[in-house]
């Protein structure tokens, strides 16, 4: 009984926190309503004996979310909600596919015959994640490497000045591109 | 706490970052769209794994790899906003039809 209002609770919270993302003027608000979506979802982990990944989802978000904040302000046209602004296109359509995606999956959840449940939980699941990982679900964690140094790679990429082939203003290579010092004298005028 | 419940917490969070990803115009806030509708997937696969089958571990290594994908898609989509601001000076969907200089 206390599980199950503790779920009600964090459910609600996610969802109107997740509401509250596309709702409020704020941008930075929005970054911290986002953050409290996915520490209410961890606390459902948490309900659900994954104690590992409910802490881990916590942990994650939180940091990203921290992360985003920053770059809300960086990129945003008003990350402080003093000029409220819409910042929306097709607001209806993205409602009606929205509300109908919902129904459709929430028909889905009530009235699927889901099978029963098969075995019990382990002592400690996070263990058992850990074996699994590091036997047979290798692969899996091999996988996630390679693609998150992949995004390390290439995030940078994308992200530097300069480029995959370096023709950013301080280029030194044969391609043309102007010195520092040209640049300067360019932009003196002499 | 039912299965049903969960997947119905789940389904909401999906549409709720479905509305955001499609209606939004800040490349940011369609990220964060995009963030919303995971954390839907992580609380489905959770909920497969407490009531289907809690024997083995397949629906633990699914929510893995969905935070993995939810921290390489934060990483990119912010290179991405990075990279088009320097090159365009824009944030906006509407704004960004293409990415070429």
């Amino acid at each position: 009984m206390v599980q199950l209002a503790l779920f009600c609770l964090f459910a609600v919270v996610a969802v109107a926190s997740g509401v509250a993302v596309f709702r409020v003027d704020s941008m930075a608000r929005a970054t911290y309503a986002l953050a409290l979506s996915f520490v209410a979802v961890g606390a459902v982990l948490l309900l659900l004996d994954l104690a590992y990944l409910g802490v881990v989802t916590v942990l994650m978000m939180v940091m990203e979310m921290a992360i985003m904040a920053v770059f809300m302000i960086m990129f945003m046209m008003n990350p402080g909600g003093l000029m409220p602004m819409s910042m929306l296109h097709n607001k209806r359509g993205a409602l009606a596919l929205s509300a109908v995606v919902f129904l459709a999956l929430g028909a889905g959840a009530l009235l699927l015959p889901w099978p029963k449940r098969r075995g019990t939980a382990p002592a400690d699941p996070t263990q058992a994640v850990g074996e699994a990982l590091m036997g047979p679900k290798m692969l899996v964690m091999m996988g996630i490497g390679a693609v998150l140094f992949t995004t390390i790679v290439a995030a940078l990429v994308l992200a530097s000045a300069h480029g995959r082939y370096d023709h950013g203003p301080y280029d030194r290579g044969g391609s043309g591109a102007r010195q520092p010092q040209d640049r300067t004298t360019a932009e003196d005028g002499t | 706490m039912t299965l049903e419940l969960l997947l119905l917490l789940a389904a909401a969070l999906f549409a709720v970052g479905l509305f955001g990803a499609l209606s939004q115009q800040s490349v940011v806030m369609v990220m964060m769209g995009l963030e919303l509708m995971l954390n839907g997937v992580i609380v489905a696969g959770a909920a497969f794994w407490y009531f289907l089958a809690p024997a083995n571990a397949d629906g633990q290594v699914l929510v893995l790899l969905v935070i993995a994908a939810m921290t390489v898609e934060m990483a990119m989509g912010f290179a991405v906003v990075t990279l088009l601001f320097r090159a365009k000076d824009v944030d906006t969907t509407d704004m960004a039809a293409e990415l070429k200089r």
